[in-house]
């Protein structure tokens, strides 16, 4: 395989399958390129839409991009580029369903499987999508459309969604199960999830864990956006849960907590030894970052939508420097 | 985010349209009484409500599951702080919770998303609230298609589910006197009660002095020719419809529902039962186990022999897009009413989207003597 420009190389990735930026490692310029990507392209479908979770792209950028060109090992996108309507729910009465899942590759025993929990963070999974070369950038104009599959809160026939999570804390707990039946298995291959930091306080998170430290499923890595933001605002105003990283290690987990915005720390932190339990990566972000004018808007940040044309301009303004970068 | 096409009237087509009375025989007058004004709009209608209803009832308190502005709790929030609770994203939690504040006297006021309550704390509605009868109101957000937020967001079964919870009352809001009486009605139950509950820009469909009444439907129109019984946002939708459907010489009982447990309003027996081709049942819900279900139920009790018509989202769960939308492609909405009804009479009675988009829809106001059944 071929490996970036030297930081982060993973030892044990020695298999064929090439992620789509043409290598399995990005270096991390082209990570921190796919990150800034994320931030553009959700801000520009913000702009376009009057409304989006900008926040949440901002917060989570660096962790996606890690995620889909250093964490994980996936083959190539089996999705269409240009994503089709919805097809209907899954049922035996409907052939057409299409697991969003294909986005994220071929399911094989040595390849990773990527679940998303937080489901509003749909656009910017898309934007990860697009970056990583696996969605055609034309599918976020279909963001949201009447009919679309680009939903604004995925479902599992959205582009890079294998399970309905979005009723938070569920996901994990499937995810646990799809480990455990892997491991069962005898696949070498991981499982991934991405979660929110409010999704922690839902009891059946902590089931979830507990359970996986019981049944010993290491061959799971949660990478968490810590941005201490959910709907009604600061997380440590709303509900205060303390601190992640000690009570998921009371919980019996693994857990390393790195500024979620530092490549190198992140890869480090992809290093951490796990035998036995799972691994949380607990990435603490900005909610902010890289749009300096969300700021303003701060501790109310979940979903932005423009108050007056100046401001949509401003942003715009914002936009064209990005661009520019 | 999208806005109801409530407000966006063609009037020319109305005007243009003459009167075809197909089944003249059975038309009779509507009981209606449509005031010369425009359908009024309001926003927020709850948020407002809240603060008025608790300010001279101090158990009155809410526990919030991280959507207070989308609740709209956030106005009783900074009215009342001390007797705002953030409960955060506990959602069973905070059912059992409230179970613990109604045990000590107080009235809990549960906000948030309808399926973060019933589908996420089933056993706890159960468990901590239903079987003790506690004085719990679950104020649920987002009934079926008036979300674009997909499966996760849409309550399309809570009905189907609550209302088989023995203890429960149920209530449905359909427009902005619904949603300004709820909490009163609710007020006389000595029980939990489930409301659904409709936000934002909304329409004032009925006249604001004629308030919801427990275990009684609204009557909006009498007629021989198909009892048509509708609930929350499908209420509009089936006036938008009735309205031509009459002028074509259809004659309808039209009653809009807004008690879903429990269920034994003597109008809706006697609409069925004078309904000479049937009777047709309009939700926002699946078909099973909602307002569909429960007419079933009393029409087979009482043995009334007609057909009965379920006018619902399928089967099926559904997925995010707009309201009007999803609407249309499952069939709740004013287009869908008319096809059915001319199945069920047999004739076709040509019209169209154009027809329905110009109805003016005017707040409602019942004619009260005749009302008296
Ligand atoms: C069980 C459940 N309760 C409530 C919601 C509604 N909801 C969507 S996003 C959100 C909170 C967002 O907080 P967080 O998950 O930390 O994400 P972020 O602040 O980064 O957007 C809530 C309450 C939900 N999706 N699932």
């Amino acid at each position: 395989m071929q490996s970036g420009s030297g930081l982060g190389v993973r030892a044990d990735a020695n298999i064929e399958t090439s992620c789509t930026l043409g290598v399995l490692m990005a270096s991390f310029d082209e990570v921190r390129q796919a990150a800034a990507g994320i931030r553009r392209r959700v801000l520009e479908q913000t702009i376009r839409a009057n409304g989006g979770y900008l926040s949440q792209a901002c917060s989570s950028a660096e962790l996606l991009a890690m995620l889909y060109t250093h964490y994980m090992r996936l083959g190539p996108s089996l999705g269409a580029p240009i994503p089709p309507p919805f097809q209907g729910a899954p049922s035996a009465r409907n052939p057409h369903h299409v697991n969003g899942g294909v986005y994220n590759g071929a399911q094989a025993p040595d390849l990773d499987r990527f679940i998303l929990s937080p489901t509003h963070y749909a656009m910017a999974l898309y934007a990860a999508l697009i970056e990583a070369g696996r969605m055609s950038p034309e599918a976020l104009a279909m963001f949201n459309a009447d009919g679309s599959s680009v939903e604004m809160i995925g479902g599992e026939h959205s582009p890079g969604l294998e399970v309905t999570g979005g009723s938070f804390g569920q996901a994990i707990s499937q995810a646990a199960g799809v480990a455990l039946a892997r491991k069962l298995r005898g696949d070498t291959g991981r499982v991934w999830v991405f979660m929110s930091d409010g999704e922690f306080q839902e009891g059946q998170v902590w089931e979830a864990v507990t359970v996986m430290a019981h049944h010993q499923i290491d061959n799971l890595r949660v990478v968490v956006d810590v941005n201490n933001q959910q709907v009604d605002g600061r997380m440590d105003q709303v509900m205060n849960i303390g601190s992640l990283r000690a009570k998921l290690e009371a919980f019996g987990a693994s857990a390393v907590e790195v500024d979620g915005h530092d490549l190198e720390a992140l890869a480090e932190a992809g290093e951490t030894p796990h035998i036995g339990r799972p691994l949380f990566i607990l990435g603490r972000t900005i909610p902010y970052r890289g749009i300096d004018l969300l700021h303003e808007r701060y501790p109310h940040l979940h979903y932005i939508r423009f108050k007056s044309d100046a401001e949509r301009e401003r942003y715009q303004e914002q936009l064209r420097v990005m661009r520019d970068e | 985010m999208r806005t109801s096409f409530g407000l966006l009237f063609r009037t020319t087509h109305y005007a243009l349209r003459t009167t075809h009375h197909l089944i003249t025989h059975h038309y009779t007058q509507h009981n209606a009484a449509y005031r010369d004004t425009m359908l009024e709009m309001l926003t927020r209608v709850h948020a407002r409500n809240l603060v008025e209803f608790a300010r001279t009832r101090p158990e009155v308190v809410v526990l919030s599951g991280d959507l207070t502005s989308s609740c709209e709790v956030d106005t009783f929030r900074d009215t009342y702080p001390e007797r705002f609770f953030s409960m955060g994203l506990t959602e069973q939690n905070m059912m059992s919770f409230a179970g613990g504040m109604a045990r000590e006297g107080y009235t809990p006021y549960v906000h948030t998303f309808a399926v973060f309550m019933y589908r996420r704390a089933l056993d706890q509605i159960e468990m901590s609230i239903a079987y003790p009868n506690l004085r719990v109101r679950m104020v649920g957000f987002l009934p079926g298609v008036t979300t674009p937020g997909g499966a996760t967001h849409q309550a399309i079964d809570d009905l189907g589910v609550l209302r088989a919870l023995p203890n429960l009352t149920i209530l449905e809001t359909g427009d902005a006197t619904d949603v300004e009486s709820v909490l009163g009605v609710a007020q006389a139950v000595e029980g939990p009660v489930y409301i659904r509950l409709i936000r934002g820009e909304i329409p004032r469909l009925f006249a604001a002095h004629e308030p919801m009444q427990l275990g009684r439907a609204r009557v909006l129109s009498r007629g021989t020719d198909i009892a048509l019984l509708s609930t929350g946002i499908c209420t509009e939708e089936a006036m938008r419809a009735t309205h031509v459907l009459r002028e074509r010489g259809v004659s309808l009982t039209h009653l809009h529902v807004t008690t879903l447990k429990p269920f034994a309003d003597p109008a809706v027996i006697e609409a069925a039962a004078n309904a000479r081709y049937g009777v047709i049942t309009m939700e926002n819900h699946t078909i099973m186990g909602g307002l569909g279900t429960a007419v079933a139920e009393l029409m087979a009790e009482h043995g009334v022999g007609v057909k009965l018509h379920r006018i619902g989202i399928p089967d099926t769960y559904i997925h995010g897009a707009s309201r009007q939308y999803l609407m249309r492609e499952y069939g709740l909405d004013a287009l869908a009413l008319v096809r059915r009804v001319e199945a069920v009479i047999g004739q076709t009675l040509d019209i169209d989207e154009d027809d329905l988009a110009a109805v003016r829809l005017n707040t409602f106001a019942s004619d009260q003597q005749q009302e008296a059944l």
